[in-house]
């Protein structure tokens, strides 16, 4: 399949900012670091930490990955006709839910900035008051912006996933593996959050945002090996099959309908990526994930250097996700291109 | 709604008999020609004196060499079911014998042009997919059609379809297809004979067919189970509608039977009264 920038931009960003969404909005639901079933670094909680910054970021990717997929479209001014067909099309339950998601997500940022103001002019004692009270609805807020950034990733990865002309993307891999990797890209995001002056976490809450990242970035890598062996395993779909007659003999193309390249051979007849396959995909893991995770690993044994860590992280994780979803489309074949031959 | 109607009784759809298809493009040309005009065209070409005419087709016509493969004898195309399986050729010692004996050239095979368009399937992915419901099954005669006013050119139903019979007009921004000429074949203003398909009316070796496949005793239907046609790859559960008919066997020198002589019969009841008993004397 031609991998379209549109669409690419579209799934990286929109996942990142989901990934991000979904750990603000867990985190949120757990009342994490400051809750009573914590024990917070002192001070941590009268400050918006870095959970806090992953709601504006969020927003920044969700919005600029689904204004990337009206890119992809014809008629883009229609976009809103997508919003009806939820009860058969994953493409219109994806919109749906990418919509509702924006609800809780923009009342969870405003309360945490809102109270972040009202909280600065407080006595400790009064302020952790004033937090308690909010809990409930911060908590409710975060559980249904968790719930929502979930449900609209698994829509994104069902709209490939359910397309069973394109074998490589009816995988069972896929959904996971959309899910796992937006969530990574989350992580990335959230440790750069804690590396910005300001909003940085405690010491002890770092070490697990670490660990969580090593953690994750690991089962990223198993989960993509486990993925491109699936798909290498899948059978070609032969012209004969294609056309029923295997039964009579060897079917081979001799001639196409047309000369020159139309719209199915110049979109779904794209060969690059699986000529480069093996490389590729070897630069993807080591970029998205084994990079990364040797970077915290460093940053975990030496502090110093975890902004630093922390932007090179996201700089290459972010560069191994564009070519895991380039790479994602552009190898994938359909099964039209059987009756081409090809 | 794209969500799909109820069992539609009327199956409209085309056979296409790939015994007698010359691969002459007519079909494709007529259909183009009349679709460029009808209801849901125009069907423009990006470049269409350049080097690159890329446009919509709803009808392509393939072309491909059949060749004795293996495990299968090369007499294959002489076996009495045009589709027979390379089991069935294992156990029958005269496929398995070279229709030229000691021939020092392989039999050559078969040539089959093979028109594709949209099958009208009966479960189409390419309408559930749709997200804004430009994409219809009609209930009344199971055409599948887009509405061109909704369609916002996602290009999911092209990709949903095994058999490529969507397009993206990159002129319009919308998807066209195959309306199985649905503007002619209810068309008031045209002699009932012409209210059928263009490609239908164009095949100059008749090899279209167009009629009511959910109807069993429907001309195409016995058409069908007459010649043991075919739907392409059932395996994904879309049930297309049209059917191809496979190439009929082929003689030659190695098969040729002399023509037995066939067995004469005689009405005696009818016989004048002499012959009867001429008859019945001689038959002692």
């Amino acid at each position: 399949m031609r991998p379209t920038f549109s669409i690419i931009c579209f799934t990286v960003l929109s996942g990142l900012g989901y990934g991000a969404w979904f750990l603000l909005g867990l985190l949120a639901a757990a009342d994490w670091p400051c809750g009573p079933a914590w024990t917070p670094s002192p001070d941590l909680c009268l400050r918006p930490g870095a959970p806090a910054w992953l709601g504006p970021i969020g927003f920044v990717l969700v919005s600029a990955g689904l204004l990337c997929s009206l890119g992809h479209l014809g008629q883009p001014q229609r976009a809103w006709r997508a919003l009806s067909q939820w009860r058969s099309s994953w493409l219109s339950r994806e919109g749906v839910a990418a919509l509702l998601t924006f609800l809780p997500a923009v009342a969870l940022v405003l309360l945490d900035f809102a109270a972040a103001g009202a909280l600065a002019g407080l006595a400790p004692a009064d302020a952790h008051a004033l937090r308690a009270g909010g809990m409930p609805v911060r908590a409710l807020l975060g559980g249904l912006l968790a719930l929502g950034a979930l449900s609209t990733v698994v829509c994104t990865a069902n709209i490939y996933a359910s397309l069973k002309p394109i074998r490589a993307w009816h995988d069972r891999h896929v959904v996971p593996g959309y899910l796992l990797l937006g969530l990574y890209g989350g992580m990335l995001l959230a440790w750069l959050a804690d590396a910005l002056p300001g909003w940085s976490i405690g010491t002890s809450e770092r070490r697990i945002l670490l660990i969580g990242l090593i953690a994750l970035a690991l089962a990223g890598a198993w989960l993509k090996h486990r993925y491109w062996r699936s798909i290498d395993a899948q059978p070609a779909t032969s012209a004969g099959h294609a056309t029923g007659l295997s039964a009579l003999g060897t079917v081979r193309s001799f001639e196409q309908p047309h000369t020159e390249d139309n719209y199915l051979t110049h979109e779904m007849g794209f060969v690059l990526a699986r000529k480069h396959a093996r490389k590729l995909r070897r630069n993807t893991l080591a970029a998205a994930f084994l990079l990364p995770a040797l970077l915290a690993m460093l940053a975990l044994a030496m502090p110093a250097i975890q902004p630093l860590a922390a932007w090179l992280a996201l700089a290459s994780g972010l560069a191994g996700l564009f070519v895991e979803r380039w790479l994602f489309f552009a190898e994938a074949k359909h099964t039209v291109m059987a009756y081409y031959g090809r | 709604m794209t969500s799909l109607p109820a069992p539609t009784p009327k199956k409209l759809g085309l056979v296409i008999d790939l015994d007698t298809c010359v691969g002459c493009h007519a079909c494709a040309v007529a259909c183009k020609e009349w679709n460029d005009g009808g209801d849901f065209g125009p069907l423009p070409d990006a470049d269409p004196y350049g080097a690159q005419p890329r446009g919509v087709w709803f009808n392509r016509v393939h072309s491909y060499a059949v060749e004795p493969g293996i495990g299968l004898a090369p007499g294959i195309g002489n076996r009495e079911s045009g589709i027979a399986g390379a089991k069935d050729n294992a156990s029958s010692p005269r496929a398995a014998a070279s229709p030229i004996p000691d021939s020092p050239f392989p039999i050559p095979g078969l040539t089959v042009h093979f028109p594709r368009s949209c099958l009208h399937c009966e479960t189409p992915a390419c309408v559930t997919v749709c997200p804004t419901g430009a994409s219809y099954k009609r209930a009344e005669d199971g055409i599948v059609l887009v509405d061109a006013d909704k369609c916002i050119g996602c290009q999911l139903c092209a990709w949903a379809c095994p058999y490529g019979a969507r397009e993206f007009s990159v002129q319009k921004g919308t998807m066209q297809k195959c309306t199985l000429c649905v503007d002619r074949i209810y068309n008031e203003t045209l002699d009932e004979a012409d209210r059928q398909p263009a490609c239908v009316l164009a095949c100059p070796t008749r090899a279209r067919h167009f009629g009511d496949l959910g109807d069993a005793d429907s001309p195409v239907s016995q058409l069908v189970a007459e010649r043991g046609g075919h739907a392409l790859m059932p395996e994904f559960g879309y049930r297309p509608v049209n059917r191809y008919l496979p190439p009929r066997p082929r003689r030659d020198a190695s098969t040729a039977q002399p023509a037995a002589p066939r067995e004469e019969t005689l009405d005696r009841e009818k016989l004048p009264g002499v012959l009867r008993w001429l008859d019945r004397v001689l038959s002692r």
